[in-house]
């Protein structure tokens, strides 16, 4: 299993780097001009200093390598000093991904944009698992009783209705009319004391429970098939036959061999929710990663761009891995070799 | 319909089992599959009731039902009494089941390969098996799995509790399936074809050890297999199903020496015989197993029988008790046709092509 891990982190840095590649070409050949912001009385010469001292007056392979040196080094190296608070070699010096828009380095823009869109996401995900295993565990067990056709029904809508929807209707219904909660996403909001916490709460609950709700619909159904893929095999009928609770037949023997997919479908969808936090972000004013990405998009902030979409291009590589090992730490019929 | 007491018993042994009138029947969206009907029966400590019957037969379904092993639905399981140690098994509470079901009768399922939990070790199975019944601790039930296992014949029992179910081979597995059913000393064992999936020396070794279950604990068992040749080594007695239902039920010197039912007759037929040439073909009982979908209006074998007449399409011969703890279910063997002075069965007519 080490071994095999060693192996596949191996494997993943070639892929990353075709995937950078790809991502810097694609966003390059993307006709844009980070001086179209500035006013129009600003003259050529002027715009050409400035694109010069964005670094874009350097062919497109140097630009490349320099990125890789800025991203793959330079930065690491500078979380590395920050954490540690020492100086390697030349610090003051040292070239980082710089924003266009803002002029300040990229990876400090994500640093102080990534609580806010772990908070909500991590949030919802886990209450999104935790309502959709019990649900699916019961909607297996009491299949077509009213609760199991409630569960489809209910998980069918949320499963289609796209968030900015729901989340669209949530704001004029709890926000608009019943005055519930804010329509805002207040991210320098601090929590001091308990009314302040209560205020933190009530700006949570919106967006969590939108992307949550979504994300139970889809676990409750996976989690109902696995179930009911085990509920009918052959070892269970030796657990009743052994004379076991009809909970440790359901708890123990059953849910223990349906957690196997889910457990790697939950693995390979957290990348995929930072995907959603686009929309989600989007819709309740958080001020997180996703939002930052459409900024960035908006003023053609190119290095900002590429820098967040190979970050998501790195989870996505990343959980693929986990998923593979938790399945293989899951199921002891899997042996990587 | 009573069921006479089988033969040669003797007077140490009592009936731990009996079967009065079971029907099973599954409720499909393809309509009803009437897998058992009117099946009655009894056991007794000590004794090995064979059951033989072609695949679909109903063997199966028939002793889950016992158990209520069976998912309902679709199952729905019918008695007039299902008694184990005169307590009636359809009328018991969840607790009084679960002892039962491990505790007093262990069983043996037809597939070793997908019977045990692929994901627990072998151990974990085990003991959690011994301490259902067993109010004894972690330590002491891992020691009792590991005694199992070297019973039914496993080497270096100790070390292989460790190990996942696919970690060891069909025949390994089956032995383990064994082990568990016999983990808490059940007065019944009943065993689904648990020899089919193993090579003929750890099928000996098995059936040596069910020879000594028998004798030393005065185990009742089930043996349930379509190997004629087992049966007539090692069972007291034997039932014959088809179509879901008894068709004969005799001991087992009587039922090989002089077999009542066509069908019977037709499966030793099949029986390969030792002295027979190897160019001499298998005789196989030809025709489609019955429909279950209805129950029985008439004799379900009647369009593979090349006895039949006309009374065997119009009504379904109920199980008639004759000489030597004999019965069978056949209108050939019937006392309408049979007792003196009665009408005489009429001239056999071929009915194959009427079907
Ligand atoms: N869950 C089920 N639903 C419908 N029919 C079933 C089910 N289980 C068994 N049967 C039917 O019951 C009949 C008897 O099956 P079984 O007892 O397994 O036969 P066997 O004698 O080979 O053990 C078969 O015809 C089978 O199709
Ligand atoms: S009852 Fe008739 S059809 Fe059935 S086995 Fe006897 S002779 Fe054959
Ligand atoms: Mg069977």
């Amino acid at each position: 299993m080490f071994n095999y891990t060693i192996r596949r982190l191996l494997f993943a840095i070639p892929t990353l780097f075709v995937i950078s590649f790809l991502i810097f070409a694609i966003l390059d050949l993307a006709p844009n001009d980070p001086t179209g912001n500035l006013p129009l009385t600003i003259p050529p010469e002027v715009r050409e200093n400035i694109r010069i001292s964005l670094g874009l007056g350097e062919p497109f392979p140097i630009r490349y390598l320099k990125w890789c040196q800025q991203f793959f080094i330079n930065e690491p190296l500078n979380l590395i000093e920050q954490w540690f608070d020492i100086s390697i070699g030349d610090s003051e010096n040292r070239l980082r991904v710089q924003s266009w828009a803002t002029r300040s380095p990229v990876v400090d823009l994500i640093v102080e944009r990534l609580p806010q869109t772990l908070w909500v996401l991590g949030l919802s995900y886990v209450i999104g698992i935790l309502i959709a295993i019990p649900i699916g565990v019961i909607s297996a067990y009491k299949q077509y009783s009213i609760f199991d056709q409630i569960g489809t029904f209910i998980s069918m809508v949320g499963f289609s209705v796209p968030t900015f929807f729901t989340g669209l209707v949530c704001i004029v219904f709890f926000s608009s009319t019943l005055g519930w909660f804010p329509s805002i996403y207040d991210t320098t909001h601090e929590v001091t004391d308990l009314a302040s916490f209560w205020f933190q709460v009530k700006q949570m609950i919106m967006p969590v429970m939108v992307l949550a709700l979504f994300n139970a619909s889809q676990l409750s159904r996976f989690m109902r098939a696995s179930m009911l893929d085990n509920l009918s095999q052959d070892y269970v009928r030796t657990a009743r036959a052994k004379g076991l609770k009809e909970r440790s037949v359901l708890l123990i023997h059953v849910l223990r061999n349906s957690l196997i997919p889910v457990v790697t479908v939950i693995a390979l969808g957290l990348p995929q929710i930072f995907a959603g936090a686009i929309i989600t972000e989007q819709i309740f004013r958080v001020n997180g990663l996703g939002q930052l990405l459409i900024i960035g998009i908006q003023g053609a902030d190119i290095p900002l761009v590429q820098t967040l979409t190979f970050i998501f291009a790195v989870l996505i590589v990343l959980f693929n891995l986990i998923a593979d090992i938790l399945y293989g730490m899951l199921d002891p019929r899997i042996r990587y070799e | 319909m009573t069921v006479r007491e089988p033969a040669g018993r003797q007077s140490s042994q009592q009936v731990v089992l009996e079967v009065n009138d079971l029907k099973t029947t599954f409720n499909t969206r393809d309509g009803q599959v009437h897998a058992v009907n009117n099946v009655s029966f009894s056991l007794s400590t000590g004794e090995l009731l064979g059951v033989v019957g072609e695949s679909g037969s109903g063997k199966s379904v028939t002793m889950m039902s016992l158990l209520k092993l069976l998912p309902s639905p679709p199952a729905e399981v019918v008695a007039d009494s299902i008694l184990y140690e005169g307590r009636d098994v359809l009328s018991m509470g969840d607790e009084e089941l679960r002892e039962l079901r491990g505790g007093g009768i262990g069983f043996i399922f037809q597939d070793p390969m997908t019977s045990l939990n692929p994901v627990f070790t072998v151990g974990y199975q085990l003991t959690e098996a011994i301490r259902q019944h067993l109010p004894i601790s972690k330590k002491e039930a891992r020691a009792r799995a590991a005694e199992l296992l070297a019973k039914v014949g496993i080497a270096q029992p100790v070390e292989r509790l460790r190990d996942f179910p696919h970690q060891f081979s069909g025949g390994m597995r089956q032995r383990v399936m064994i082990a568990m059913s016999l983990a808490c000393e059940p007065k019944v064992l009943i065993a689904d074809e648990p020899t089919t999936a193993l090579d003929v020396t750890i099928q000996a070794q098995i059936l040596e050890l069910v020879r000594d279950l028998r004798r030393d604990q005065g185990m009742g068992i089930i043996w349930i297999t379509h190997d004629l040749g087992v049966v007539a080594g090692i069972a007291d007695r034997v039932i014959v199903m088809y179509g879901g239902q008894i068709v004969e039920h005799a001991p087992v010197k009587e039922l090989f020496n002089n077999p009542q039912h066509p069908y019977t007759k037709a499966l030793l037929a099949t029986m390969p015989s030792i002295d027979a040439s190897r160019s001499e073909r298998l005789y196989s009982i030809e025709g489609q197993p019955p429909s279950l979908s209805g129950a029985p209006t008439r004799c379900s074998f009647a369009p593979r029988c090349e006895y039949a007449f006309d009374r065997c399409l119009e009504e379904n011969p109920p199980i008639v008790s004759m000489d030597n703890n004999h019965q069978a279910a056949c209108w050939l063997r019937h006392p309408q046709y049979t007792a003196q002075g009665s009408q005489h069965p009429p001239e056999e007519i071929s009915l194959r092509e009427t079907f």
